[in-house]
């Protein structure tokens, strides 16, 4: 059974929280990408205020396709996490609490992770139909001119993810190959 | 000599952008059901039931399968005994994507100053177009949306001779290795080999284009496809990444002659969402 959870996240949900759990989480997440981060990263570097209070919120790796009218949203799969490897340690330092991707994430991500008690979760990559149906409301916040890459602010209801990495270092990818590999 | 009118061009290229990315395959539907049968990892067998119900969703035609809806790479077979009239064959291919992409709320997806500023083009052009003359008077015009994180997941060597078969077989496994959970696996491996750089890499793409599971008709090649298709599937990696023993659909190996120094090889990975739509004009 996938735990509910909602935002903003809590240190206690994420210690509840270990990889390979599915979930399903409700309330606002953030979304941005390449572009956007590159920005947010600049913006603290300069001292200044990111679009949004980062503390307990998490971040969607995402660029929807364009909403038809009366949508919410497009498509809303995940995109690749690691190119957002170098942007993550000071997110996390400024209070995001996890992220939403796909894909594999660097070695300091991973202790980041478990250095401010935060959580990766993987959603499923070209399952992006049918993600779409858990946003509800969705708008741009910041960065309008980059287009796709812009950054949202998304209302969910029962976005389906699951754990990869967890603040005890644990990862489901790992896990998970070495359950069914038949090499070595 | 045969007209064929750049407006006819410019349509169809529209048509198949928004078929492309709203309509998997049945070749590729098949497949992913018979990966569904195969998979003994219960978070596998959950992931391509959500691959399957996505691809139900799409198809009613209001959101595209993946919201990466490519940057459009087109090939082209023209016939000698076309004359293209009405404009620029190149012009007409972009503009049917232009019109394919707002008409059918696809993503745009492709941005200009590629190592600066990398500014949205915002019409995701231009495509990337390869041509072949071939002999006939017909137009065949295959559109593949490619994503980027598959796209990413790309490969070349410059292998000695020397390295031979095994050389080959050892390093398109280590790279669908290394590539994990990235390419959003179940995946279809493209390689080639043999020919320069650019043919190589080109051989690759080009082998994503067949049906899925069809086997090179030369039976040597279609042994290597067959024994990397094993051990990649034995990697463990699983559909996307979480652990199975499905990684692969299908390896498809392109060859060419090459440099008696060279032996040239590529691999370009095409993700569960293998979108390319064909029409003939």
């Amino acid at each position: 059974m996938p735990k509910k959870i909602t935002t903003p996240l809590t240190d206690d949900v994420i210690e509840q929280l270990h990889a390979g759990d599915a979930v399903q989480i409700t309330g606002t997440i953030y979304v941005g990408r390449d572009s956007a981060h590159k920005r947010m990263i600049a913006a603290l570097d300069a001292g200044e205020e990111l679009p949004f209070d980062p503390q307990g919120q998490i971040i969607y790796y995402m660029g929807p396709s364009p909403a038809r009218p009366g949508r919410p949203s497009g498509s809303a799969g995940p995109t690749t996490s690691y190119r957002m490897d170098p942007y993550t340690p000071r997110m996390l330092e400024v209070g995001l609490k996890a992220m939403i991707g796909k894909g594999n994430r660097s070695p300091e991500v991973r202790e980041a992770l478990k250095k401010h008690k935060a959580v990766y979760f993987a959603a499923i990559g070209g399952a992006a139909a049918l993600i779409a149906d858990s946003v509800k409301e969705a708008e741009v916040i910041a960065y309008d001119d980059l287009g796709a890459e812009a950054l949202h602010k998304l209302r969910v209801e029962d976005f389906p993810a699951i754990v990869v990495n967890d603040m005890y270092g644990e990862d489901a990818y790992e896990k998970g190959k070495a359950k069914y590999s038949k090499v070595g | 000599m045969r007209e064929i009118d750049c407006q006819d061009i410019t349509d169809t290229v529209a048509r198949l952008c928004i078929e492309a990315n709203y309509y998997l395959g049945e070749d590729v539907l098949n497949a992913l059901r018979g990966a569904r049968e195969k998979e003994v990892s219960p978070v596998g067998q959950a992931v391509l039931d959500q691959i399957l119900q996505n691809a139900e969703i799409s198809n009613r035609g209001e959101l595209p399968l993946c919201q990466d809806t490519g940057l459009t790479v087109v090939f082209l077979e023209l016939g000698q005994d076309v004359h293209v009239v009405g404009g620029d064959l190149n012009e007409a291919i972009n503009g049917g994507v232009r019109q394919g992409y707002r008409e059918g709320y696809l993503r745009k997806s492709v941005v200009d100053k590629p190592f600066s500023a990398r500014v949205n083009t915002k019409d995701n052009t231009p495509a990337v177009i390869h041509t072949d003359i071939v002999p006939g008077d017909k137009l065949k015009i295959t559109v593949v949306p490619k994503g980027g994180g598959s796209e990413n997941m790309s490969y070349l060597k410059m292998f000695s001779p020397a390295a031979g078969r095994q050389g080959i077989i050892d390093w398109v496994v280590e790279c669908v290795d290394k590539s994990g959970a990235n390419p959003c696996p179940p995946v279809i491996v493209g390689v080639g080999i043999g020919g320069t750089i650019d043919q190589t890499t080109l051989m690759a793409k080009k082998a994503l284009l067949r049906p899925v599971g069809r086997p090179n008709p030369d039976p040597e090649v279609a042994e290597m496809e067959a024994e990397i298709l094993e051990r990649v599937n034995e990697l463990g990696i699983g559909p996307q990444g979480l652990g199975g023993r499905v990684t692969a659909l299908a390896v498809h190996a392109e060859t060419f002659p090459c440099h008696i120094a060279s032996m040239p090889a590529a691999v370009n990975i095409q993700c569960h969402s293998a979108r390319h739509k064909e029409a003939v004009l």
